[in-house]
């Protein structure tokens, strides 16, 4: 049998190289990629074996670029696809899911996803100690599988992070860099300690592998679907990898024959105090403006996005959409997931459900469109971003007296019956 | 005299040096310079309309050439300059 994995490719040029710890082309400084030999996996999967593989996003191993089944991170994946009838009613829509990544496994984010990727290959490539730059939830991520993995870790972060997102590295004990600056600033930076280091930086020298973990949250949505694609997906955008590696898991189903047709309209969502990207989608350009972030929805405060250009691609390809939405909106979004559905999303969710609210109304996305926003991170990690808009409880005394005053209740129970 | 970090993908041309110095006033006679001291070194950081390809991002003492002057941002005695490669989301 030939190997699944046929090279690395660069995006902008072509030209092949081997699958090892490199992330640019040395000809044009493109982003490389993994090539698969699609004819080979399609002699192999097939939507039983799938059904019948692992409880996580391993079962789709066939079209991940891992080359053993020693996985690091065996629980990651296969979240609830939840059908939201009332967010669904409360905004016009027929059929809305929820892909629901904020109970991921182990760290809570669609990171873990990505994560179990890289650092199954890192070792495969014989590394000892793994690094990342981060916004917060990849860090927690990548500290929390090199705990249970033994593998030294180092994260860096960028200075204003939210607490819980602090918190959530320093309790698995890697070594946690602050850098003082926003998350270009972290990036620049780690790219350059990357190239004095020899550790698995897991987006950048690995950035290849780990940015193939994203394809499982478009393979887990059609499977969850009963092996349908969305009419439309609603995708939060920071680098804009997680969108692109949405299209490019679809046209994979189709490719070794899972799925017929792919019909679905990507569509990206942003923050206003970040939108690079949409920005320049709205502006109908192929090509982004850098910006200086400033938005509460900080996982997502990417203002060089090197994506960018393919989610405008994708994006394009697909005859989607995308919007953006401000800060007031993102903590709108946020209540309104929770108070509709029961899940309590970071700021990203808030974005997503924003744009998503934005493209209903504008009638980009229509009635009866099969619709799956992806909600990617738990808002028990940004607490700060709603603390101020959710109230105070009620306090009273421990008699019942006082709590019927208060609640002003008829004997049989009052308001609820 | 400007410091200029180099990045592991052009290493092969300035023989493996991480760091080497030039006399430029700005980021396109920069580029010229390396050019003549490292032969290549023009094609991998621009396409052949001579513009900077869309993936190299160049920073003059940390800030990004994008929020300066582009090509024509002035270098001064002392500055660093980092050439980079775009890199993924996290």
């Amino acid at each position: 049998m030939m190997a699944k994995m046929k090279a690395l490719v660069c995006r902008e040029c072509g030209k092949e190289y081997p699958t090892k710890a490199i992330h640019v082309c040395e000809m044009c400084f493109g982003p490389l990629e993994v090539k698969y030999n699609y004819a080979e996996v399609k002699g192999i999967i097939s939507r039983k074996k799938i059904e019948e593989g692992p409880r996580s996003m391993w079962r789709y191993a066939d079209l991940l670029p891992v080359e053993g089944t020693n996985y690091l991170g065996p629980h990651a994946g296969l979240t609830p696809l939840v059908r939201a009838k009332n967010l669904g009613a409360h905004l016009g829509l027929d059929e809305l899911y929820i892909k629901n990544d904020t109970v991921n496994h182990p760290t809570l984010s669609f990171k873990d996803r990505v994560v179990a990727v890289a650092l199954t290959r890192a070792r495969e490539l014989g590394f000892e100690t793994v690094a990342c730059a981060s916004t917060g939830n990849l860090a927690n991520s990548v500290a929390a599988h090199a705990a249970a993995a033994g593998m030294r870790c180092y994260v860096f972060i960028p200075g204003d992070l939210e607490a819980a997102k602090v918190l959530g590295n320093l309790i698995y004990k890697p070594n946690v860099v602050e850098v003082e600056g926003n998350y270009d600033d972290v990036n620049r930076l780690c790219s350059e300690i990357a190239g004095e280091h020899g550790w698995a930086f897991v987006n950048i020298n690995i950035r290849p592998y780990y940015a193939e973990g994203s394809k499982t949250l478009a393979f887990e949505t059609v499977e969850q679907l009963g092996w349908r694609t969305p009419d439309q997906v609603v995708i939060p955008m920071a680098s804009g990898s997680l969108l692109t590696k949405i299209w490019k898991g679809l046209h994979e189903m189709k490719a070794v024959g899972l799925i017929n047709e792919v019909r679905t309209k990507i569509n990206g969502a942003q923050a206003e105090g970040c939108s690079p990207i949409s920005t320049a989608f709205k502006a109908g350009r192929d090509f982004f403006k850098p910006v200086k972030p400033k938005t509460i929805a900080k996982s997502l405060a990417i203002g060089n996005p090197a994506d960018g250009y393919y989610a405008l691609k994708a994006t394009g390809e697909s005859k989607g959409s995308m919007d953006m939405v401000t800060d007031d909106e993102v903590v709108e979004g946020i209540k309104l997931l929770a108070q509709t559905e029961g899940i309590f999303a970071e700021t990203a969710g808030g974005v997503t459900i924003g744009v998503l609210q934005k493209l209903v109304k504008n009638g980009t996305i229509k009635k009866g469109d099969v619709t799956v926003a992806y909600i990617t991170g738990n808002g028990l990690k940004t607490q700060e971003a709603v603390i101020d808009a959710v109230g105070r409880p009620v306090r009273i005394q421990p008699s019942l007296v006082a709590f019927e005053k208060t609640f002003k209740m008829g004997k049989n129970g009052g308001g609820d019956s | 005299m400007i410091k200029v970090r180099i990045p592991t993908p052009l290493r092969p041309l300035t023989k493996g040096q991480g760091e080497v110095e030039a006399q430029a006033n700005n980021i396109a006679s920069m580029i010229e310079t390396l050019n003549n001291a490292h032969p290549g070194f023009k094609d991998r950081l621009c396409d052949e309309s001579g513009e900077l390809r869309r993936f190299v991002n160049i920073y003059v003492n940390e800030e990004d050439i994008r929020f300066l002057k582009g090509k024509e941002t002035a270098l001064n005695d002392g500055d660093e300059v980092s050439i980079v490669p775009a890199i993924a989301g996290g």
